[in-house]
């Protein structure tokens, strides 16, 4: 997985200064929060739900292998085949086997982030195949040569202005010539322009949002139907999905489809729910000739038995990053991986490593809010933490904030000493604030305190510290 | 202020944080005060330091085990351990426990104390069963829920039931009020540009309210607002919520 959070300070100054970017930020971090809690209160048993699906998946992480197994030996009853993939490499590869083995040459996708993560596009195309992208902002995003902005809004941070100058110049070697700016209608040329790859594609690959133990099929959770097209159109459908995916029963299923869409996107539930097994049948009017199931591990069998174990039990609901003040202050893009804002910052650190994301663990006040949201409460700030911890025991730590630490641990150690340095403290402040709105204010600190100042002023107080003044016999 | 007698003089601890101590001293005899006219018998062991969040948050755990070992030090002799600030609160009382096994010799007692710990509100409602306040103040103010205490401590209604039971003051709510104001301990330096970003969002509301004073109860959150406030050139005030409701808020502030 490539990762590019090394970046985060600078693209995230980028995106606090991008005006369009900031007012579409606004519109999504408040809407969709205020429609989760909407839905969530209507709901008297929501947060029972929360418990019960949190339950079953700690249950499935437990037993993996066995709700694997019997995932198998279903899919392949109903005729569909099983490759495991232990690897990015292994899944991009056994991707392209079966690609070749039906002679494709078009390759539909939907409705797949394991795939992003996988970069199997980029692997796809390099060995020659067409790939496209068929819901609307994947598609978007793809033409753009972006990364997904969002985990379930993946052209959430682009304006109509921006999608019609982007379909202008692609669409036309569709002939297409005519500029449109009207949405329906954007979405409409999209549509007719799909439509040809739907129809001319030699296999659709999708991912899936759950897999279900006890029959063998697979489930997409989708509003726009694209993933049904995909799936059903061409005579090869391949799923690519992660292992943790699995649910035991159809009973479990309902338990997770009835709080995804509410805490994604503050639907009742969401357009399309398909469950798959298998390819046609003999008296099936469509649907693909042959089923493929690609599962993935690609480092998630390594979290088992870790401090981030629970991370597993993610939904992908994208509920934490619409809620999470991060994320709506800088947007997607920022974070430099397919998996944004808080569940990016657990994940991301998982699948690639610790020193290529300790930035993103990192960039969370742990105000909390996420874990507030998840449908599954996984912990998210203690997961983040934990990444800390590994980035400190690994001496990732910046060297001047190791220093600091150590010194303040030391003087925690030395009650005499800690009360002589905040004393001292105190005083520097005292000489360095300035009169201004009836207040004593410091408007520039040293070293890490220039952060502070960037933004704000200090307040300073004019008196000894409360500790020296107790210790004097002052009480109130 | 109705007086307590079944306090039967329980010995409190008043651990008065890092920020309290440096920062703003007058939340620390506030306290005291609050506390001793609940008729509690209230202590500052002088020998305290800091709970270790910045130790805990960066990932040192062994250095947030010494800052844990030493409050235990400090204070494993008292009935209980009165914390005005949510998120130090909430490190003794939800994280401590966390840094420790049960192979540890610490184990035992560092549970006990982390159960007799409270954040200075919710104990002076939750605890010493305090419902209002006596007092005269016309400001009209607005309460910023800070992270820590509203969601791992529950503390939301505690402060605003002891506020609006001062005679004169009026509390205007702020849309947003649960959401962070980006001090996030050391998030505040290290990420400069979007904790300033979020604190400005934060000013933006509470500016909206045309309130007198932004309240809270973390002393971090309050010059974190109270600065960008200072620096946007407004005089919009800020107190922590024990200044004003021990009637400390009159004064101005240092
Ligand atoms: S961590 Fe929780 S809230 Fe975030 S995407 Fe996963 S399931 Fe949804």
């Amino acid at each position: 997985m490539h990762v590019t959070s090394k970046d985060f300070d600078e693209k995230a100054r980028a995106a606090i200064a991008d005006d369009q970017l900031q007012m579409g930020l606004f519109v999504f971090g408040k809407i969709f929060p205020l429609m989760r809690d909407a839905k969530a209160a209507e709901l008297p048993e929501f947060e029972g739900l929360r418990d019960s699906a949190r339950d079953i998946k700690t249950n499935v992480l437990e037993n993996l292998g066995t709700y694997l197994d019997a995932f198998e030996a279903r899919a392949e009853e109903a005729g569909g085949r099983i490759h495991w993939a232990r690897t990015a490499e292994e899944a991009n590869s056994i991707v392209e086997r079966l690609c070749e083995e039906v002679g494709a040459k078009d390759i539909i996708k939907s409705k797949s982030m394991v795939t992003e993560e996988l970069e199997l596009n980029d692997h796809l195309i390099d060995k020659g195949y067409s790939v496209v992208e068929t819901d609307l902002g994947e598609y978007i995003i793809q033409l753009r040569n972006e990364k997904p902005f969002h985990i379930v809004g993946p052209a959430l941070h682009l304006n109509a202005g921006q999608v019609s100058d982007t379909f202008y110049e692609a669409h036309k070697k569709h002939g297409r010539t005519e500029k449109v700016e009207d949405k329906v209608k954007l979405v409409e040329e999209a549509r007719i322009v799909l439509r040809e790859r739907f129809k001319n594609a030699d296999v659709g690959i999708t991912g899936a949002n759950f897999l279900v133990a006890e029959t063998g099929q697979i489930v997409l959770v989708t509003n726009e139907g694209n993933a049904d097209l995909t799936a059903t159109l061409p005579k090869r459908h391949i799923v690519v999905t992660g292992i943790e995916k699995i649910v035991p029963t159809l009973d479990d299923l309902s338990v997770f489809l009835r709080i995804l869409a509410r805490s994604a996107t503050g639907q009742d539930t969401s357009n399309y729910v398909s469950l798959y097994s298998g390819p046609r049948r003999a008296r099936d009017a469509d649907g693909p000739e042959q089923f493929d199931i690609v599962l993935v591990d690609n480092g998630r069998t390594d979290m088992l038995g870790t401090p981030v174990e629970e991370m597993l039990r993610c939904i992908r609901c994208g509920a934490c990053l619409n809620s999470c003040p991060v994320f709506s202050t800088v947007g997607g893009q920022t974070y430099g991986s397919v998996y944004s804002g808080p569940m990016g910052a657990v994940w991301t650190p998982a699948l690639a490593s610790v020193s290529s994301a300790a930035k993103l663990p990192n960039a969370s006040s742990f105000c909390g809010k996420c874990e507030e949201v998840c449908p599954v409460r996984i912990p998210l700030p203690s997961m983040m933490r934990h990444w800390r911890e590994k980035e400190f025991e690994a001496h990732l730590t910046p060297s001047g904030q190791r220093w600091g630490l150590g010194m303040w641990a030391w003087l925690g150690k030395h009650p005499s000493l800690y009360r002589a340095a905040t004393n001292l403290a105190g005083i520097g402040l005292r000489l360095i604030s300035k009169g201004r709105s009836g207040k004593r204010l410091a408007t520039w600190l040293p070293f890490i305190g220039q952060g502070w100042t960037q933004s704000r002023d200090l307040a300073v107080p004019q008196e000894p510290t409360f500790l020296s003044q107790y210790k004097e016999g002052r009480r109130r | 202020m109705t007086e307590n007698s079944s306090t039967n003089g329980k010995r409190i601890g008043l651990f008065a944080t890092c920020l309290v101590n440096t920062m703003r001293p007058r939340v620390g005899f506030a306290s005291l005060k609050l506390l001793e006219d609940a008729g509690y018998e209230v202590s500052v062991p002088g020998d305290q330091t800091c709970c270790g969040q910045p130790n805990y948050n960066s990932g040192d755990r062994e250095s947030a085990r010494d800052f844990a070992r030493s409050f235990i030090d400090q204070f494993k002799d008292f009935d209980y351990v009165v914390v005005p600030s949510g998120s130090c609160a909430a490190m003794a009382k939800v994280h401590y426990p966390r840094l420790f096994d049960d192979t540890d010799p610490e184990k035992a007692d560092i549970d006990a104390i982390a159960a007799r710990t409270f954040e200075l509100v919710s104990f002076l409602t939750d605890m010493a069963g305090l419902t209002s306040i006596e007092g005269k103040n016309t400001t009209t103010v607005t309460y910023h829920d800070a992270c820590s205490g509203l969601r791992e401590l529950k503390i939301k209604q505690q402060p605003r039931t002891l506020l609006s039971s001062i005679d004169g003051l009026e509390i205007k709510e702020m849309e947003d009020a649960e959401v962070c104001c980006g001090f996030g301990g050391l998030f505040c330096v290290k990420y400069p540009d979007v904790s300033g970003e979020m604190v400005r969002k934060k000013s933006d509301e509470i500016l909206k309210t045309d309130a007198d004073a932004i309240v809270t109860g973390d002393v971090g959150c309050l010059l974190n607002m109270e600065g960008a406030l200072a620096r946007r050139g407004e005089r919009t005030r800020a107190f922590h919520v024990a200044e004003v409701l021990a009637g400390l808020d009159k004064e101005d502030a240092s």
